[in-house]
């Protein structure tokens, strides 16, 4: 499905830097070791501000979906309806990230089942991390 | 006068174990007012936001039989947008600067409101003293009010909640009509999820941690477009006297499945006012005095993209019991709620945390298939919420204090005494909320 392109902006840059790359980063906080996902400038939990990026593992699992037939967004409206998934981490199942599940049947997502991370490139040519389902 | 950019932190009552209130029965709502809703802008200046804002805040100040200069406080909020935007660079239509005053920002009174815009246009209001911005919704402004009034920064306080709404669908314009978006805003707005996906995503959870399902949603449905049609402030009522059958629900198209179009509220144009005074001063007032026995407040953040279920149930447990603790009573003395169902399908998630009638999590569905009217015994959403009059996210205040002053008319709730009301939101997991009560203690 296509997709806006992307401009990274300061708080995301790396992130979108290591998808062109075909890596999956998520920011860590040095502090307490935590990782959050929107980054943010702070850490959610202890509110150091000592953020750095790690390197994930690109698994995960369906936690929950959705099949959108009536979006926001003009440049899906062809392709609607679609799913929209909540994946979680196998590195730390807090973290979630938004798939449309490429391959997979609006509506025919098999939920808890495992999905890994490839790399879809947007409208600008800026790649985004999506996953798939794993047979 | 004292103006406060945006009211602080500190008016909100969000801290766990907040203890009776300090100024529990020392604030009394006193007068409500409402223009009529309309779809959308029809171009006419005096129904811009502006103008049904003013006409609203007349309304309300009259219904108490106050005077103007009596008022000496104002709390807003100045949001005013459904999901409709002026366009950039778009003119001013002459006929909106020749009709008002305008301020400094060309959006004041058309596409926002603005205190300074108010003023200027509300000649009357010649003794306000203080003025404060509540943003996010009525309900966010009707706590911070109270809490001013309790700490003596205003006695008699007008607070306005508006909304515009103008040509062409909801959300639809802007970035999301663009080629691009900047990186934050991607990560969340790339695959294209509407408004109603988080709370769409928690129904799922719910439904399948406790067996439940969205047909079960039907009576609720049915319930608040029946209460809505009888609110005749409220849209459905004024322009599509239409029931809810339960065969319409199940029918209806889906928007981000499980969410359907019914389980969205209606974007529309609509103003609501209130007044607010002190106990004291409300004994003189034109209508009975409705006394807020409490506030409080929810500000959890998801963990990550969304809040899971387990995160909502947790913060609605919190966020109930601080309600109960702070007006110094329990579920029991609920006589019927209003809480929040700007999507209907999290009104179950505000019920449960507040166990209202004894249920538990996982059971508000079942409740629903019983006797949830307002003619029962455990009267639900008897404003008809969002879902029953149109967006305005204060219908449910609305109705509480009409419902105590015995005047909601073919709404009146006659299974139980209308002595202790909940109201507010809007999400589950972050919002304001408002005990309103017949008497004072």
């Amino acid at each position: 499905m296509p997709k806006q392109g992307v401009v990274p902006d300061d708080l995301t840059a790396p992130f979108w830097a290591a998808a062109n790359e075909g890596r999956l980063v998520i920011q860590k906080c040095e502090s307490c070791n935590r990782l959050q996902h929107p980054p943010a400038r702070v850490c959610g939990e202890c509110r150091a501000d000592t953020m750095s990026w790690a390197e994930m593992s690109g698994k995960g699992h369906i936690y929950n979906y959705g099949v959108v037939h009536d979006g926001p967004v003009r440049m899906l409206h062809e392709d609607q309806p679609f799913n929209v998934a909540v994946i979680t981490l196998d590195d730390d199942p807090d973290i979630q990230m938004f798939s449309h599940l490429p391959g997979t049947p609006a509506d025919q997502v098999p939920v808890k089942g495992a999905v890994e991370v490839v790399f879809e490139e947007t409208a600008n040519g800026q790649k985004v991390p999506e996953w798939r389902v794993v047979e | 006068m004292k103006y406060v950019e945006e009211a602080p932190r500190t008016l909100y009552r969000s801290q766990e174990n907040p203890g009776v209130w300090e100024h529990k029965g020392k604030v009394a709502a006193v007068g409500i007012g409402h223009a009529p809703t309309c779809r959308r802008w029809d171009n006419d200046p005096e129904t811009c936001v502006g103008g049904i804002s003013i006409r609203a805040m007349r309304q309300a100040m009259a219904d108490a039989g106050v005077d103007p200069s009596d008022v000496d406080g104002l709390v807003i909020d100045p949001v005013t947008t459904t999901g409709a935007y002026w366009e950039k660079g778009k003119p001013i239509p002459q006929d909106m600067l020749d009709r008002w005053v305008s301020t400094d920002d060309p959006l004041d009174g058309l596409a926002q409101n603005s205190i300074a815009w108010l003023l200027k246009n509300m000649p009357e209001l010649t003794g306000v003293q203080f003025a404060m911005n509540a943003s996010g919704c009525m309900s966010r402004a009707i706590v911070a009010a109270v809490q001013a009034i309790g700490d003596g920064e205003a006695n008699t306080v007008l607070v306005l909640k508006a909304w515009h709404n103008f040509e062409g669908r909801y959300y639809q314009g802007g970035a999301n009509a663009g080629a691009g978006l900047p990186g934050t805003a991607a990560l969340r707005n790339l695959w294209g999820a509407p408004a109603c996906y988080s709370t769409a995503m928690q129904f799922n959870e719910y439904c399948r941690k406790y067996g439940k399902s969205h047909e079960m949603m039907a009576p609720f449905m049915e319930n608040s477009r029946r209460n809505g049609l009888n609110f005749p402030e409220g849209y459905w009522a004024q322009h599509r006297p239409e029931e809810l059958t339960e065969e319409d629900y199940l029918a209806a198209r889906w928007i981000a499945k499980p969410a359907s179009l019914f389980d969205n509220d209606i974007p529309i144009m609509c103003s609501g006012a209130y007044l607010f005074t002190t106990a004291e001063r409300a004994k003189d007032m034109a209508q009975k005095p409705v006394y807020i026995l409490n506030h409080a407040s929810s500000r959890r953040p998801a963990r990550s993209m969304l809040p899971t279920l387990e995160e909502v149930e947790d913060e609605t447990g919190r966020t109930g019991a601080k309600i109960y603790e702070g007006a110094g009573i329990t579920a029991d003395d609920l006589s019927f709620e209003n809480m929040y169902d700007g999507f209907s399908l999290f009104h179950q998630f505000h019920l449960e945390g507040l166990h209202f009638r004894g249920i538990g999590f996982g059971e508000a569905l079942d409740f629903y298939q019983t006797d949830i009217s307002i003619s029962g015994p455990n009267p639900v959403s008897p404003s008809g919420g969002n879902i029953g009059a149109g967006r305005s996210r204060f219908w449910m205040h609305t109705d509480c204090i009409q419902q105590i002053q015995g005047r909601a008319g073919a709404r009146q709730i006659t299974g139980v005494k209308p002595e202790v009301g909940v109201s507010g939101g809007p999400m589950p997991n972050g919002g304001d909320f408002t005990v309103w009560g017949v008497s004072p203690d």
